[in-house]
């Protein structure tokens, strides 16, 4: 990883010279002002120039996509995989064949996978913070659209036998799909029951 | 398999270079025991055991073609 210190007349200017010896645009590096400078008088008697520590940022994409290539290898399975990086959200897509076994019963091994990516991924570099996607073969949506048929299902259930209905426990991400599902829904309410890893939706008649 | 926990496991903790995979292997079952260093214990367990139900389901899915039962023996 590479880092450099730089001075400048102002802080500002300090960036600047650090970012062109680099090489690197403002958000591929972290920045730390060693010293703020000081204009002095006049701009000349007591004039202080400004010290920056920048580092090289490390590329959680790239952290990322290599953990899931060399786990998916060990697994056995030679997969390829396609990096989308968004604001504070990098999302993975796993391409290749026995895909299944990666993704698993109901995505358990594509949510395993999801979460230790999630975990290697934001301790390689302790001063960013990324949400970290897993996803193969459009499961994640196809998901999104069985849990809001599943919902609305479970909805009328708890209404017709006038009784909490308890969904089998989910991680956070598809909690939060069946509450948005049910929200605007008039005769039920939702809310969550347990610790994780066993915790689960109760949709409730109002 | 051996392998592939070591490749899980080594990323996550803070000293990658004490992690152990011993095997323990008898006719009906396949016993894998993993031990980090203490400071990472949790790093490789976390909260109500969440890391740990993670590694073990990938282990399980890897090894689903394995007529043995596999066990992940976290210290």
């Amino acid at each position: 990883m590479r880092e450099i210190t730089a001075s400048g007349q102002t802080v500002e200017e300090a960036k600047e010279n650090a970012l062109s010896q680099l090489g690197l645009s403002e958000d591929q590096v972290n920045v730390e002002i060693i010293d703020e400078g000081k204009k002095g008088l006049l701009g000349v008697f007591g004039s202080k120039r400004a010290y920056v520590k920048v580092q090289e940022k490390i590329d959680l994409v790239q952290v990322g996509k290599s953990y899931l290539e060399h786990v998916a290898h060990e697994m056995g399975i030679e997969v390829e995989v396609r990096p989308d990086n968004r604001e504070d959200e990098i999302s993975f897509e796993l391409v290749g064949d026995k895909i299944g076994l990666l993704i698993g019963k109901r995505g358990q091994t594509l949510n395993a996978l999801q979460y230790l990516t999630h975990l290697a991924v934001n301790k390689a570099d302790e001063n960013q913070y990324v949400t970290v996607v897993v996803d193969a073969e459009n499961y994640r949506e196809r998901r999104k659209e069985t849990l809001y048929q599943l919902a609305e299902k479970l909805a009328s259930k708890a209404v017709r036998t006038d009784q909490d209905v308890k969904i089998e426990p989910m991680p956070s991400f598809e909690r939060k799909i069946i509450h948005t599902a049910l929200q605007d829904h008039t005769d039920v309410s939702t809310h969550s029951e347990g610790k994780d890893p066993n915790r689960y939706v109760v949709i409730k008649p109002n | 398999m051996k392998a592939l926990i070591e490749t899980i496991v080594q990323p996550l903790v803070d000293y990658p270079e004490e992690v152990e995979v011993s095997v323990e292997e008898t006719d009906e079952k396949i016993r894998y025991h993993l031990t980090v260093n203490e400071n990472d214990v949790g790093k490789v367990i976390g909260k109500n055991g969440r890391i740990a139900k993670a590694i073990r389901t990938v282990v399980h899915a890897a090894g689903s073609d394995v007529q043995k039962k596999i066990f992940v023996d976290i210290m």
